[in-house]
Formats: C-alpha cells, structure tokens, sequence
C-alpha cells in the first residue's frame, strides 16, 4: 500500500524480516514464553504457587491447573497472561515479537502515571498491556495479539492502540490473517481523551484490513469490556468467545445504578452473548489453537494459495 | 474559568440543542425515522435538509429540556438502535453524494439492560469502522457533552469542531474520579486535570476549531453561535466537497492514525 510505506511506521534499522534482528527477538521472546502466571506475575521455576478460582472459590495450586490453566474441579478458566497465551496458540518456535520495546508515554501529564507503569512493566514482564507479533498458527502464517489484563486491566492507550493498528496495516500489507486475543476492562483512563481516541485508530485500521480482502478472526477472553469491546474487538470477521467469559459495553455495576437493580449472573457472559448474536461461537481453551488453524484454512485452497 | 464550570455549561439544561441548530442553520429539514431493525431512538436524531442549497444529512444525539421529553430523549443517552439509525443515514449519505453533518451532545452511551442486550459495543464499534471509510465528508460538531464512546460513535470525521463551553471525554470526571479515586465527589479536581475543554483539546490537536459563544454560555445568545456554525460549515464544506475520495479517506484514516503518544 502506497499510503502506509515502511518506511513511516516501521522505521529503518528495525526491519522484522531482517535476520539478525529476527533472531535477537525471538530468543529474547521464547525465552520469556510461558513464565508468567494467570496474574501476570513472573515466577520462580520452582514456587508452586496458589491460585484462587473465581468459579469455585477454591484455592488450588498452579500445578494442578495445568499447562491450560483450567480449575480441576469445576472447570472455570484462570487468566492468562499475554505471552503464556501465545505459547499456547502459536506453532513453537515461531513466534516474532513486533514493537517489544514500545511504552506509554504521559502525554496529559498525568501525576505519577510513569511510576504506575514502571511498577507494572517490573511486576508483569511486558511493556504494556498487548503483545503483537508474526506467528503460525496450524502452519499457517499469521499477525497474533494478545491482551494481558494483569497489566492496568489490559486497558487501553496509546502503545495498545498503536501496536494493534501497526499489526493490522502490517497483516494487509502482508497479506496475512490476524488473530486478536481481546481482554480489557476499557479505556487507558490516565491518557483521557487520547485513549477514547484509540478506539477509532484500531477500528479504522480494521476497516481497511477488511477492505484489503484480509480476514481477521477476534478471540473474546475473560474480561472483554468497555472501549476494546466497542471498537476492534467486536469487528472480527469472525468472533469466538472463550466459555463463561466476561463480554460487555458498560460494567455491571453502572447499570445495576442505572436501572436500580440486580443484574442476573449470567448477563454479559460468552454465553449470553452467542444467545444474542454478538458471538459467532464459544471454543474451549484447550481446541482453540486447532480451532483456529481449521477456520484460518478455510480461507486457503488445497494448494495453499489464498482464496 | 473551572473546566468544571465548563462541564456545567455544557450541561445546561437551557443549552441548545441539535434539533434548535438543525432548524436554524439549515433549510428545509425533514426528519427520517428508525434503523429499519428493531425501533426507532429517540436521543438520535436525523434527516435531510439544506445548507445553501446544498442538501446535507443532519445526525445529532438530541437532549431533552424537560423531564417529559427527556423520558423521550432518554437524557440524549442512545441505545444501539440509535446508533444504527445514525449509521443507516451516513450509508444513505454516502449513496447520494451528500455530506454527513453530526451535532454531539451525549453524557455517554446508554448503560441499560436492552442496550447490552443488543450489542451497545457492537454498535459503536460498527459506526467507528463504517465511519472511517464513509465515501462522503463528514463533519462533527461537539455542542454540549461529547461523552465517551457514545460521542465517538457520531465523531469519527473529516473535522471535529466544538463549541467554547462544550467538553469532550473519555468518561464524565464524575466517572473519571469515581474509577481512579473511587470517589465521585471528586469531579471538580478530576476535571481540571482530564484535558476536556474544547481549549484543551484545540492544543492536543483532537480539533480544529473552536467556535465562540457568549460569555455564560450559547444559551444566552443562540443565534451568535448558531450563525458561526453556518458560516463555518459553508466555509468548510465546498473544501471537502472538492476532494477526491482517495484523498477524503487518506486524510481521514491520517487524522485517526496520528493520535497517540509513546516512547520506543
């Protein structure tokens, strides 16, 4: 595409094809995959630490719960971190972080806003709240983000907003599919006005993605709210919900003060959602990796051309 | 002046509304109903008139005066069916060449059960998608409150205007304070420090005009600031009128793409 050159977004000396600089980062990024919990926090190889289970309330060990992160006794998911999320999802060894080093800037001014992401970037491992890069999912080549809500709610700002446009513009000028692994509890409040505006940055980015003929599948996980449920995340071709996920607009709690009263349990959950048509389908952690080659393959002939 | 005396302002329930500039910056406004999916809003509001002699398509968010036709209004807070009301006119806009011409003034989307029902986020995400590639200019002009995503979903635009005592947001500092502070009473403070006053927001560069009103307000003298809404769109429209549509769109993914501040 003439309009979005390399050379504007992808400035020189950072060219992700490049050899040297592939290498670098993926080392740097596989060796960093898979070492955080559901809560983002970085851990000893040998704690076993113990997570409390929001469905039954029980506290189990990280060990029980498994590779997937799934209560063994009733099932309910943990969070995951963004990196342990593509570990799960991409082929080994083929994930590429794109912008690695990127971070918020304070761009209101607002007091002790650098403190609160330094305190997060050391407690979480990440930069901001997403992690983009180039991956196979299945063998097929594909963009992959991944939200982490253990840093600020994964709510969104500017590195969020512009890390998920770069990763769109990258995809349609590569031709790739993108896989968006949505969770946030909405907008970046400390970069006001700015962080509203990245709701439109991401979903113009979007629009021209499909314009461009590119598929671009969105992964709705527990919580997905406010401006990332208002803008790309509910603008996938196609949209898959983890089960018993939390998806909404407005939090349960402004609308329990609007309409003054209680909200039923299961309202804004995965479920609720595929009842009402906002979900295309629910998948189960463990089949999702699968599930999304199988639907990225619909989209190729059997000789691998696209379709 | 506060930027929370702003906010009072522009809460004014004396302030004018969509539906008073649509009447008396244009002629011959007729107003078209419903998203022709489920019903019709009526905190959306819309329709054809004529600027000029140019017809133009008029979309506004419309705030009641009194509690009778706030309960009609809903408080100028839409539900999902308004914005798909607003969307089926921009797409009616786009078929027939004319511009889309948007009066913003929302505390925020509709925070109710229905509206969550009916994919409230799926909504403005649609108009924010659908917006950015509109092959017609848009212009959007914030007149009270721009609140959140729920103003968004009418202002992703060619130019974004806000009248001197209007505020735009990405929540109310009632909102703001209660999240950070987790005290609401603090909205005076959060105000101050937010960056929502159309001012503010001229220097952010999240607009390109600031249009005047008299001192207390356009409630005290509605015609002063109605008439330099006219002038500048008359000013502005033949502008964007003249663009290809390449450069319309180019321009317009540009304005979006730009806004944001990082380090790397």
């Amino acid at each position: 595409m003439a309009l979005f050159g390399k050379s504007k977004y992808w400035p020189l000396g950072f060219d992700i094809f490049g050899k040297k600089d592939e290498i670098v980062i993926k080392e740097a990024v596989e060796s960093n995959l898979g070492e955080t919990d559901g809560s983002g926090e970085k851990q000893e190889k040998a704690e076993d630490v113990s997570l409390r289970c929001k469905g039954c309330g029980k506290e189990i060990k990280k060990s029980e719960a498994g590779r997937y992160r799934i209560c063994p006794d009733c099932g309910r998911y943990f969070r995951l971190g963004a990196k342990e999320r593509i570990y799960l999802t991409a082929d080994k060894g083929s994930f590429v972080e794109f912008d690695a080093d990127m971070t918020a800037a304070n761009p209101l001014d607002f007091p002790d806003y650098e403190n609160k992401i330094a305190a997060m970037q050391s407690k979480t491992g990440i930069k901001d709240a997403v992690v983009t890069g180039r991956c196979k999912i299945g063998g097929y080549d594909c963009i992959i983000g991944a939200m982490d809500s253990s840093f600020i709610m994964a709510s969104m700002g500017s590195v969020v907003g512009e890390k998920i446009a770069r990763a769109f513009e990258y995809a349609s000028e590569n031709k790739l599919p993108v896989v968006l692994f949505a969770a946030s509890g909405g907008a970046r409040m400390q970069e006001g006005i700015i962080s509203l505006m990245q709701m439109a940055k991401t979903s113009a980015a979007a629009a021209k993605h499909s314009e461009a003929g590119q598929l671009y599948i969105s992964v709705l996980t527990d919580p997905t709210t406010g401006g990332v449920t208002a803008s790309f995340a509910m603008l996938g071709d196609i949209i898959i919900s983890e089960p018993k996920a939390l998806v909404g607009f407005a939090g349960r709690r402004v609308i329990e003060g609007t309409i003054k009263q209680k909200l039923p349990d299961d309202f804004q959950t995965a479920e609720f959602q595929l009842e009402h048509g906002f979900v295309d389908l629910i998948v189960e952690r463990e089949n999702m990796a699968a599930k999304l080659a199988d639907l990225i393959g619909m989209h190729y002939s059997k000789e691998g051309d696209r379709l | 002046m506060k930027a929370y005396d702003k906010v009072k302002i522009a809460r004014h329930l004396s302030r004018p509304t969509a539906l008073d500039y649509f009447n008396y910056c244009f002629d011959d406004f007729t107003e078209l109903h419903g998203d022709r999916l489920f019903y019709d809003d009526g905190a959306i509001v819309g329709g054809l008139a004529k600027l000029g002699g140019r017809p133009v398509t008029l979309i506004g968010i419309q705030k009641g005066r009194d509690t009778k036709e706030n309960l009609k209004r809903n408080f100028g807070q839409a539900s999902p069916e308004g914005y798909r009301k607003a969307l089926r006119l921009m797409k009616q806009a786009e078929k027939f060449g004319r511009p889309v011409i948007c009066f913003v003034n929302t505390g925020g989307a509709y925070p109710g059960m229905g509206a969550e029902e009916r994919g409230q986020g799926e909504a403005i995400a649609k108009n924010l998608f659908e917006l950015s590639k509109l092959k017609t200019p848009v212009i959007s002009i914030i007149i009270g409150e721009g609140g959140s995503g729920g103003a968004l979903a009418l202002a992703v635009a060619d130019r974004v205007w806000m009248l001197e005592n209007s505020v735009y947001a990405v929540l109310s500092p009632e909102g703001f304070a209660s999240i950070l502070w987790k005290d609401g009473k603090r909205a005076e403070e959060a105000a101050e420090i937010m960056k929502i006053t159309a001012h503010d927001l001229y220097d952010l560069g999240i607009v390109e005009k600031v249009i005047d009103e008299v001192p207390g307000g356009c409630h005290e003298n509605f015609e002063f600031t109605a008439n330099l809404i006219k002038h500048s769109l008359e000013e502005e429209l033949p502008q964007l009128m003249a663009m290809s549509k390449d450069e319309l769109l180019e321009k317009r993914y540009k304005r979006y793409r730009g806004f944001g501040v990082y380090n790397e």
